[in-house]
């Protein structure tokens, strides 16, 4: 998964420096640059080689026929698409579920932390959102499906009653193993990194731009939004498509929560509807040998190409909107 | 090292005497020569071995496995066993290719994998015991409900399943639970979510016994989508748990305070036990293809027997009939014999163990031949 980092204020000042001088820092400088130009391009190669082993071991599945496919016990599709399309929707599902529901609470406490909050309340806190990332997932697993899930079936029945009109509230059976319990334990947990990169970069907002919109009269909030959100606007794109990253590949909470199932359903409180790319894996690999194991990691393959599509996405709104972003 | 295998040719020796023994007293006595082989052979004769010997396969076994590991070295201290829960099919791969010297499967071999142990085991065959016997409970959360049992018949718990019975007070479960008051609560099935033997061997009761009322084929994957769901045997109980009104299956040691339900077996209700586990693997013959080493059961599960309990899970341990390592054959032989003995099999029973069904003097006897005749190749 490529990673973006929050925008910069101002390039590098060694930038726009001529290659010849660089070199002339001796053999320390020399070495240095070998081993940053070698880091980089490890990871180039840590990509490259992921995929390859992905293409490679998903390669006797991807080109098996519809009969040897079906010989999978749990394989309901004759073709590899028809297998991997549910998933994938029911991965993109719960990820942008989570992503709904934890970006603007994000944002909201990045903004606390960075302008509202006193200072020393502002830091302990930024401890303690920390603190949140640092929490195994099976650990949101188990309270998501111990504690979150008999929490919410009231409100879960509410909805089902008052609110089933709307499809995407029909049905709900007890226990709250449904996607929407999924989609908020993934927004708990995509919560702290979201917002530690928004208050970084809403930090970051010029402070001759805050000053001025207060001396023209902003309020506070009026100075926020016209100071600090659009500067700050690629950075929580960014943090959002961290956040989704990592809500994309979460494996052991969706395992743990979710009763899973392979539909293309809006069905948001119904159980056995959708199930996640990672946690399928998770789920079948245990008990899966030959043409099984090669399907299950072609899965993986299409999880891995999503999550590069979604940060390549990311990356060119960015560089559509950095214009206006006032980052530069 | 060599004189570990001195020691070991020794005991060799001694065994070989010892079954040569135990098969002219067998025919004399049948069953009580059983037991004396078995505490001949995990006496103190054990406490001489060591080695070290991997295991994987089923995570059914797990539990069982745990129990008989740790109570495995207090008689043999120097021998060391370890088991990896990683899935019948894992286990019976790793097992072929050479990477373990035993399984766990809750399935028996089937023919190409039969063929590849002839490789595995040098020229050899694989052996397959029934050693580990495990009633499935069909397991409910119904609070108000303070009856022991709820009184189910096969077709009665397929239609729960397949959505055609919806509430606990259809008149079809009322009409087998009478003076039981049953509330108007719905039912949720549970199943599990992954692929998993208790599935499969649950499906088969109901495809068997259920006489048409349940209409999917027996798998290890639950064909019904759609479905609350828990991953593997604990995801299943917490799901059942997590809702009144819930219904699924699990492993019976697992059960804890939910109530179970007793099957319909002939003209009575059987609730689940381990006597009644083992009395139906008694009363089913052995499948097409075993033989004496291949001790594969296929269970009856409409079987009428008077207090069977047809919904039992059994899981067999895999090994080779040769081995290429001395120390090998020697430490597979006595850890195979401890599960199997009286000693071995009342340790699993123990409900903080894995509640397991313990195999009966018969086939016990039919157990200890088949080890007694694994060698060292050559």
């Amino acid at each position: 998964m490529a990673v973006l980092s929050p925008p910069k204020v101002g390039g590098r000042p060694d930038q726009q420096e001529p290659r010849a001088r660089r070199s002339k820092g001796g053999l320390a400088g020399r070495l240095f640059e070998y081993l940053s130009v070698g880091a980089g391009l490890l990871i180039l190669v840590t990509l490259a080689a992921v995929a390859g082993f992905l293409v490679l071991r998903a390669w006797p599945a991807l080109t098996a026929s519809p009969e040897e496919l079906q010989e999978i016990s749990w394989f309901g599709s004759s073709t590899f698409l028809g297998y991997v399309g549910p998933l994938i929707f029911g991965t993109l599902l719960a990820s942008l579920l989570a992503l709904l529901i934890a970006v603007p609470l994000a944002v909201g406490i990045a903004l606390f932390i960075s302008h509202y909050a006193p200072r020393r309340l502002a830091q302990s806190l930024g401890y303690v959102i920390d603190l949140l990332a640092a929490i195994p997932s099976v650990v949101y697993g188990l309270w998501g499906a111990l504690w979150l899930a008999p929490t919410l079936d009231p409100a879960f029945r509410w909805m089902t009653d008052f609110l089933g009109w709307i499809p995407l509230f029909e049905g709900y059976q007890p226990p709250a193993k449904n996607v929407l319990t999924a989609s908020i334990v993934l927004a708990v947990m995509i919560l702290p990194i979201i917002t530690a990169v928004a208050r970084e970069v809403f930090l970051q907002a010029p402070r001759l731009h805050e000053e001025a919109a207060l001396a023209l009269g902003a309020t506070r909030w009026e100075m926020v939004r016209m100071a600090v959100l659009p500067f700050g606007r690629s950075g929580v794109i960014s943090a959002s498509m961290l956040g989704l990253g990592r809500a994309l590949g979460e494996t052991m909470a969706v395992l743990m929560i979710l009763s899973p199932g392979f539909l293309y359903s809006f069905f948001l409180l119904k159980p056995g509807q959708h199930q996640s790319i990672a946690a399928n894996i998770a789920s079948k690999f245990p008990e899966a040998s030959g043409l099984s194991v090669s399907a299950l990691i072609a899965t993986g393959l299409a999880l891995f190409v999503i999550t590069l599509a979604v940060n390549m996405f990311a990356r060119w709104i960015i560089s559509r909107r950095s214009e206006f972003s006032g980052a530069n | 090292m060599g004189k570990t295998v001195k020691r070991v040719n020794n005991r060799s020796l001694a065994s070989i005497v010892l079954a040569g023994a135990l098969a002219v007293s067998l025919a004399a006595c049948g069953e009580d020569a059983t037991t004396d082989a078995a505490t001949a052979a995990g006496g103190d004769e054990m406490s001489d071995l060591s080695g070290s010997i991997a295991g994987a396969g089923a995570s059914s076994q797990e539990k069982a496995m745990g129990g008989w590991m740790a109570t495995f070295a207090s008689v043999a201290p120097d021998v060391t066993v370890t088991y990896e829960s990683i899935g019948s099919g894992g286990g019976r791969e790793q097992f072929l290719a050479g990477g373990v010297q035993f399984a766990g499967s809750d399935a028996a071999l089937d023919e190409e994998e039969l063929e590849a142990a002839v490789e595995r085991c040098y020229g050899g065959e694989a052996i397959e015991l029934p050693l580990y016997i495990s009633p499935i409970a069909v397991v409910y959360n119904l609070p108000g409900v303070d009856a022991d049992n709820i009184n189910m018949s096969a077709e009665t718990i397929a239609k729960i399943f397949n959505g055609d019975i919806t509430v606990w007070n259809d008149p079809a479960i009322a009409a087998e639970n009478e003076g039981v008051e049953l509330p108007d609560t719905a039912i949720v099935p549970v199943n599990r979510s992954d692929e998993s033997g208790t599935t499969e061997n649950f499906t088969e009761y109901l495809e068997a016994a259920a006489g048409g009322a349940w209409p999917h084929e027996a798998s290890g994957d639950w064909p019904i989508s759609g479905t609350q769901s828990g991953n593997g045997t604990s995801g299943l109980i917490d799901t059942v748990t997590g809702a009144e009104g819930s219904i699924g299956y699990a492993d019976a040691s697992r059960a804890g305070d939910l109530g179970t339900v007793a099957l319909k077996v002939g003209e009575e209700y059987v609730p689940f036990s381990a006597e009644a586990a083992a009395a139906v693997v008694d009363a089913s013959p052995r499948a097409e293809g075993a033989t004496d080493k291949r001790l594969v059961v296929e269970l009856d599960r409409e079987t009428t027997a008077e207090g069977a309990y047809p919904l039992v899970l059994i899981s067999y341990s895999v090994a080779c009939s040769q081995y290429e390592d001395e120390a090998q054959t020697e430490a597979v032989k006595a850890f195979l014999t401890y599960v199997a003995s009286e000693e071995g099999q009342e340790v699993a029973e123990a409900a903080d163990v894995a509640g397991s069904a313990p195999i009966s003097d018969d086939l016990r006897t039919e157990v200890q031949a088949a080890i007694d005749s694994i060698t060292t190749v050559g």
